[in-house]
Order: C-alpha cells, then structure tokens, then sequence
C-alpha cells in the first residue's frame, strides 16, 4: 500500500528526532574520548569539539604513574570476578529449586524473597549488622551481602521454567539421575544463553559498584577503582599527581583537567570496546525477565 | 503434561528432593541474615541505641526519633526534596522511554534501528561515579563545554552545580539521558507482540500512521505502562542515594538535601543510629505504603496490576 503524504511526514519527523537523540546521547562520551587525548590546553580553550588537536597523552601518564590507582584497578577486578562467581552459584541456587513445581514451599520462600525487593531495614540497621558481623574493611563485605540480586534471579527461575522442557528433566528422573544430576547435566547445559546474561549484568554491576566501599570500607589498600575515581571526577583531589612543585598553577589546571578525561575513558575501557559485542545480550537478558511484566 | 504423568514427575516428599533444599539452605541463610536480621533491627528506631547493649537490649523509648524528625528544622527541606526530585523524575522519567519506544519501532531500516538502540543504550552501563564526573566536566563554569557554548553565544557563565535553582533539573535530565534507552527495551518488547491484524485492519480502515501507533500501538502496551508506572509511583520517595550523594555541594544543599544523604549523615557519618533508623523507615513505610495504594487503584481502574 502506498503511504500518504502525511504518513511520509511522520516518518520524516521520527527519523530526524531519532538522529537527534542519538547525536545528543552519543556525543558526551566521544567528546571526553577526544578530550582525553588532546592537549589540555585546547580543551580548555574549547577548541576541541570534534576531532582532538594536538594529540597530547598527559592525562594518562599521570593516572598510570599512579600506584593507589591502579591497586584500585586491580582490586575492582578482583571484585568483580570473585564477586561474580559468588553471585552465579548462588542465583542457581537460588532459581532452580524456585523452577520446580515439586518444590515444596516455593510460593512461600518466592514471596518472602520477592518482598524483600519492596521493604528493606534501611542503611542503618544494614550497617550494624555488617559491623557486628566484623565485616567491616573486610573482602567479603564487597562480596557476601550482595550475593544475591533478586531481580537477575527472577529473570533466571522464569527462563529455568519456559526454556528447558520439563519432560527432558522428567525422562533423566526415569534414567535415575538426581536433583543435582539432573541441574548439572541438562539444565544448565541448556542455559548457555541466560548464564551469560546473569555474568555480564553481575559483572558490569560489581565494577560499576561505589556504595558498599563507600559506607564499608575505609582502608585505602581495599578501596575499589570508583573510590578514587570518586576522588579524581568529583573531589577533585588530585595533589599526587599532579605536581603542584613542578609546574605552574595554570599548568597544573589543566593536567588535572587531563587527568579527569583520561580516567573516565581507562574506568570504562572495558565497557566500551565489549559493549558492542555484548549489547544483544544484554538486551536478551531484559526481554527474558520482560516476560512477566 | 497429563494428569498420571504429572504425578510421576511430583515427587512430593522432602526426603525425595533433599539435595534440592540443601542446595537452596546458603539462599533461605543469605536472605534471613541479610535481609531479614535488618529488618528486625529496624526496632532500634523506637529504643535508643546503646552500644555495647546491642538493639535488642536497648530501652524502648517509642516515637521519640520520629517526633524529633518532624519537628527538626530540615524536614520540611528534606520532604520538599524528596518529593519534588521524585515527582519530577517521574514526570519527565516516565514518558520519555515510552515515546522513545513507539519512535524506534517505527523504524522500518534495520541497520539505523540498531544503531539508535546501540546508542541510547550505552549510557546505562557508565558508573554512577562516572556519570557524575562527566556532569561536573561539562557543566564547568571554567572548562566546561555547556558554558563555553553559552559564552560563545554571548550569554553569562553558569555555576551550575553550586545553584540550588538548577540541582533538580540537572539530576532528573541527566538520569533521563542516562537510562531512557535502556528502559524503552521493556516497551519494544512490548510492542513487538502487538497483532500485526490490528494494524492490517486499521490501514484498510483508513487510519493514518499517527492514528494507528495512537489507536493500536498505545492501547497496545497499556498494560506494561501500568506495571511501569506503579513502580515508578513505589519509589518517588526512594531517590537514589548515591547519586544525589555525588552531586551534593554545600552550596546546593539546600536543594539536594533528600531523605537518604540525611540518613548517611546523621547516623554513618553522625552515628546517630536510632535517629537515622527512624527516618530510614519513615521513608520505606511511605514508598510502601505509595506502592500499595497504586498497585490498588490499578487493579480498580484497569486490568494490571502488580499482583
């Protein structure tokens, strides 16, 4: 059928309102990406806007000469993937006893669960219990009382319950295999697409995290990257790298400014160069947990 | 499956599924001790805190903490707060991705599709710390990028971040940017399972684009918009914490001021922990309470609801 001129206009107006959004939600991150290796002077000056002038890498200079940073870096990555782990096993744990319909008490414990989604005892009781539990300034405490995301475990217990067929499971109980056998050999080999969502949501989540340190740590040689990221972007303190002796005030000014550009892109790297690879997962993993509204 | 081959496959008694509730026992721990321990220490919002007493040791002494709440100088301040950034988000916050979502699907080109959910996507995954960071960057009054273009064009520099009058659309609209991408992929999931017959019917009809994504597509993802909103309605009161906690300056403060930086204050960094407590769940009865209500004039109004 032929489209109107009105309906032709319509679609002329979306197009160019989608551009629009586009341009206006990508072009803060490219202009950082430019920003942060051009010569600050420049930036300042608001001469680079698109395409970097005067390519100048000071900025990351100065954030790599800098030990506590990249102990940060290496102690978010080290969150990240223990914390991973944890959260995987524990969602499975979780989900798949929740999927089964001879699972006594699953109302119960799925109400009790999901309740727990609505209500909470609040930052404060939180924090005494941490405190008497001794996890504070602890490993765990960036590990253990985020085990578990109810959202992400939904998600799980919905795609155990739709995607895998009961009667493979029902037909591994006639071969006599157990629970566990059953979880090990069918199910999960059957969920490659579900287990790589809960990995890359768990993971972007722990590398992204900055309350828990916040309130929970307060010893330097644990703080995650977004600690001093928190620092560097919001604080502004910078003395160490920037070296006040050395240079000039002005100088100084625009290292530090540099210096902000750079640690934004190097906190993000990895996110930016798998993000596109990883995207249609992501969005895989919202339609799943979209299935129950 | 039919009825006797269901009952093979329940196999009903604990003792068959033990290894099933053992692998469950680290979550029911998980959730009573992290979960529910708190909420059972909420109790020290009506008792005064002693230390080495503990919570459950500790005198009751009623509504005191609340009573000093409502009646200190920044409750009104720190309501306001609240409420306006919550009712503005979800103002601004709620229609957007809907209106983001009808205009993709709209999109009949794959390649451009994909390209403008790739890239309203991507600021979902960017740290709040980041995100902050970048705003602080462009809103600079000295390097800043907005404020180069608003000198450029012969306008007055703007100390954005250090004018209360400009905090809330700061946080709301950078928020928007931030996540209306990734929010409307709940609604083009939704409208992908709209009856292609409905639109058939309405084009031998007559009716218009405009008048098919308003009489089709809208109707179309009601429900999903109801569930939406009864959430956004739940956590008005909930404005985020770390967020605003990032953004906040003594000079804004009296703008920034909300419920949860007032909590850290007063009972982290104050240990006030009775008095925090008591304005922590304060604010959890009152999104509670928001949450309920919504999800029951929904279910009265129209056919969705949360439960």
């Amino acid at each position: 059928m032929a489209q109107s001129r009105g309906d032709r206009a319509v679609e002329w107006m979306i197009y160019a309102a989608l551009v629009l959004v586009s341009v206006v939600v990508l072009y803060p991150v490219f202009f950082v990406g430019i920003a942060s290796i051009s010569n600050p002077e420049n930036v300042m000056r608001g001469e680079v806007w698109l395409w970097p002038k005067n390519i100048s890498l000071v900025g990351y200079e100065r954030l790599f000469a800098n030990s506590e940073l990249m102990k940060g870096y290496g102690n978010t990555l080290l969150y990240t993937v223990a914390g991973t782990m944890l959260n995987l096993v524990m969602t499975i744990a979780a989900a798949y006893p929740l999927s089964r319909t001879d699972f006594k008490g699953r109302t119960v414990f799925t109400i009790l669960i999901v309740f727990t989604m609505f209500f909470s005892g609040g930052m404060i009781p939180t924090y005494l219990l941490i405190k008497d539990l001794g996890m504070l300034d602890t490993f765990w405490v960036m590990i253990i009382p985020s085990a578990l995301s109810v959202w992400n475990m939904l998600i799980m217990k919905t795609f155990f319950q739709n995607s895998i067929p009961k009667e493979i499971q029902e037909a591994a109980f006639m071969d006599g295999c157990s629970n566990m056998k059953v979880l090990t050999r069918i199910v999960l080999p059957l969920s490659g697409p579900v287990l790589a969502v809960m990995v890359l949501f768990y993971a972007v989540g722990h590398w992204n995290s900055y309350f828990n340190a916040l309130i929970y740590l307060s010893d330097r040689d644990k703080y995650p990257l977004q600690l001093f990221l928190r620092e560097i972007l919001v604080q502004g303190q910078m003395q160490e790298m920037v070296d006040i002796s050395d240079d000039s005030l002005a100088r100084s000014m625009m290292d530090a400014e540099a210096i902000k550009y750079a640690a934004v892109i190097i906190t993000n790297l990895p996110m930016l160069i798998l993000y596109p690879f990883l995207q249609k997962y992501f969005i895989k993993g919202v339609m799943i947990g979209a299935v129950k509204g | 499956m039919s009825g006797s081959r269901a009952k093979k496959y329940r196999f009903h008694s604990f003792r068959r599924n033990w290894d099933l509730y053992l692998l469950f026992s680290p979550v029911i721990i998980y959730f009573v001790v992290f979960h529910y321990v708190p909420m059972y220490g909420v109790q020290i919002a009506f008792k005064d805190f002693i230390a080495n007493k503990g919570i459950t040791g500790s005198p009751w002494v009623g509504f005191k903490h609340f009573e000093r709440f409502f009646d200190s100088f920044y409750f009104w301040r720190i309501m306001k707060n609240t409420l306006g950034i919550g009712l503005y988000e979800l103002i601004v916050g709620f229609p957007i991705p809907i209106l983001l979502a009808l205009m993709i699907h709209e999109i009949r080109s794959g390649k451009f599709r994909r390209f403008v959910q790739t890239v309203t996507y991507m600021p979902h995954f960017l740290s709040t710390v980041v995100m902050v960071g970048m705003i602080m960057m462009f809103l600079s009054p000295v390097s800043g990028l907005i404020n180069l273009a608003i000198t450029a064009l012969g306008g007055e520099t703007i100390s954005f971040m250090t004018e209360p009058g400009w905090f809330k659309s700061i946080f709301v609209w950078s928020g928007v940017w931030q996540t209306m991408g990734w929010s409307s992929i709940i609604y083009l999931a939704a409208l992908a399972g709209v009856d292609p017959q409905l639109h058939d019917a309405a084009k031998v009809d007559g009716a218009t684009r405009l008048e098919r994504i308003w009489h089709v597509n809208i109707p179309g993802i009601a429900p999903t918009m109801v569930v939406l909103l009864i959430l956004n309605v739940g956590s008005i009161m909930g404005v985020g914490f770390e967020k605003v906690f990032l953004m906040q300056n003594a000079l804004n403060m009296e703008a920034s001021d909300v419920i949860a930086t007032n909590v850290y204050r007063s009972g982290i960094l104050g240990a006030q922990y009775s008095y925090s407590a008591a304005v922590g769940l304060f604010n959890s009865v009152i999104n509670f309470i928001l949450l309920l209500t919504v999800n029951r004039i929904a279910r009265k109004v129209s056919s969705s609801s949360l439960w």
